[in-house]
């Protein structure tokens, strides 16, 4: 299985459209096999990465807010989308890993006490 | 003088602003708010920005704000992180997408939070949804993208007179039509034309969800309700709170969560899934459907008390076949809008083509018209629209034929022709191959049934003049 997650950083970007880098990795069982690819987009177009999961062969795309267009186009090309993820893409890597991945999930990671009172 | 201001502000003031529930306080604004700490995480979000974002307040707190809120505003530079650093406000346009895959155009202003020490604490942004500044800049300047609801019909100016009014109470509306009607366009108009329209107006597909799931979606669980619910979950009626719940296919509701939504439509209040504590709302119900709602009364499928709750107002949307006159005009505007929005030099279509595009029975309605347009558009690589330029699923359609009909002789004699109920609309649509004429002449044969052959009370049951029945009658040998 091979799996685009859509970076910032050390995390998941924000947006699916936005994101200038990506990140794809492939799976076998339970294990990451080979080197991890990370690309750098020339700019930030939600097209260019759709293109480029369909280019890439992708299973699944692990993303932040996505536009229904994208979402909706991506399923229909059979590819699986994990949307509303928020936190570092390891971790989301190892919870799509265990299958534990569900749209919407705020990794461990994400959350600092934000209390300051 | 500003020392004896600044000494009157301590003492009378500090105290005051102390006892202030800024929480409530926050959650009594129409707009969406978000307070970030110097390392952009948020504190706290408001009632609104909930609503906006589709997160509630406790499970945001400590996340980096970008991910809350998901705007677009990285493109135009790091506006939070200058308003960090000078401490100075700014306030620009975007877009940010929620967590039902919606973008929504927003003003953000984005001011520095500073301690009373005067340093400076984090920043302060605050969202303002215009959907409909841009919607009304887009009627202004041209084509968005964005639905309009177009029709000169005598049936559509029914529904248009009908729409100020629907507006102006609070009253739950009932929209019934086919597939492809603008159902969704109408809700959201009712929606944005009535008092609420600044509080938000959130859409459900209650034929979406399983039942069990549609129950936590609509009114929302509590922590450790059942496996899974590892969060406390708003729902969708309390995120609606003041605005518009729009309920489409509620034909499809199972009947223990009808029960429910009667005992919210009548109380205001509902406890969420798992919860002890009562919850109460201020929402206005939409409804929608395109199943025939009084046939699921009589069958036992459907509440007759929730019948009667949601229909107080009606809005019935006519299927494509049965707006001729609309046809032309709404050709002619989703072919200016993808015109323009594709940047082609496109003058029409060509006579072959509109003769197949107005034969054709749209069983999807205006929307399957605005994509067989969009397809001819995108297609089309020269100045004129040709009939191999429109989709070819569209003319194998039509070489189908459906026993659709059936004849119906009723008790006082009248022949009525009706639908057959198994084979469902877009079945029947197919069923006439001829299209418009097919559909026009069963139309003038209703009408000439139910008036007992009047053609005054005929002409005017459809619509017409005198004259045009007279020629239409004429025109299909109906004499």
């Amino acid at each position: 299985m091979k799996i685009l997650i859509t970076i910032e950083k050390n995390e998941v970007a924000p947006r699916f459209d936005q994101a200038s880098e990506i990140l794809i990795i492939k799976i076998e069982g339970e294990t990451i096999k080979g080197e991890p690819r990370i690309m750098l987009l020339p700019g930030t177009s939600g097209e260019d990465i759709c293109g480029l999961a369909i280019k890439e062969d992708i299973s699944l795309v692990i993303c932040g807010g996505i536009e229904d267009a994208h979402f909706q186009y991506l399923k229909w090309k059979k590819i699986k989308v994990i949307d509303g993820v928020i936190g570092p893409y390891e971790q989301a890597v190892n919870f799509a890993i265990k299958n534990r991945l569900i749209p919407g999930l705020i990794l461990p990671g994400a959350s600092i006490c934000g209390d300051l009172s | 003088m500003s020392t004896k201001k600044t000494r009157i502000g301590n003492r009378s003031q500090t105290p005051l602003l102390k006892q202030l529930d800024l929480t409530s306080l926050l959650d009594s604004l129409t707009l969406g708010v978000i307070f970030l700490d110097s390392d952009r995480r948020a504190i706290v979000i408001n009632r609104f920005l909930e609503a906006l974002t589709g997160y509630n307040r406790e499970e945001v707190v400590g996340v980096h704000g970008e991910n809350v809120i998901r705007s677009n505003l990285k493109s135009v530079g790091d506006p939070v992180g200058k308003v960090l650093q000078s401490g100075k406000g700014t306030t620009l346009e975007g877009d940010i997408i929620n967590q039902y895959r919606k973008k929504i155009p927003i003003r953000f202003t984005i001011s520095p939070l500073k301690l009373n020490t005067g340093k400076g604490a984090g920043v302060i942004i605050v969202l303002e949804d215009i959907s409909l500044l841009k919607d009304l800049d887009n009627k202004i300047h041209g084509f968005s993208g964005q639905e309009k609801i177009l029709g000169h019909s005598r049936k559509m100016q029914e529904i248009f007179e009908l729409l100020p009014i629907t507006a102006r109470t609070d009253a739950s509306v009932l929209i019934t039509g086919e597939t492809g009607t603008g159902k969704d366009l109408i809700a959201e108009a009712i929606h944005k034309a009535s008092k609420r329209s600044r509080y938000p107006f959130i859409k459900v597909n209650c034929g979406a969800l399983p039942e069990s799931l549609l129950e936590s979606e609509l009114f929302g669980h509590i922590r450790g309700a059942f496996t899974g619910a590892e969060k406390d979950k708003p729902g969708m009626f309390r995120l609606a709170h003041e605005g518009t719940l729009f309920l489409t296919e509620i034909g499809d509701l199972s009947l223990p969560l009808q029960v429910k939504i009667l005992t919210v439509l009548d109380d205001k209040e509902f406890f969420p899934v798992g919860g002890s504590t009562k919850v109460t709302v201020n929402v206005r119900i939409i409804a929608a459907t395109h199943r025939d709602l009084s046939q699921l009364v009589k069958q036992g499928r459907f509440r007759e008390d929730l019948f009667y709750r949601l229909n107080v107002l009606h809005l019935h949307l006519p299927p494509l076949r049965e707006r001729e006159e609309d046809f032309r005009l709404l050709l002619d505007h989703f072919f200016r809008e993808f015109r323009a929005n594709l940047n082609k030099k496109i003058k029409g279509f060509n006579d072959d083509c509109l003769k197949l595009l107005s034969s054709y029975s749209y069983p999807g309605n205006v929307r399957e018209l605005r994509n067989i347009v969009e397809y001819a558009v995108n297609v089309c690589p020269n100045e004129i629209i040709r009939p191999e330029h429109l989709p070819k699923n569209m003319l194998a359609m039509e070489k189908y034929s459906y026993p659709a009909m059936s004849q119906k002789i009723e008790a006082g004699g009248k022949k009525e022709v009706q639908m057959d109920s198994s084979v469902k609309t877009a079945a029947y649509a197919r069923s006439m191959p001829g299209g418009w004429g097919d559909v026009e002449k069963i139309m003038i044969l209703n009408a000439l049934t139910k008036t007992k052959g009047n053609r005054s009370k005929t002409a005017e049951l459809l619509g017409w003049s005198r004259s045009k029945l007279w020629r239409k009658i004429k025109h299909y040998n109906l004499e």
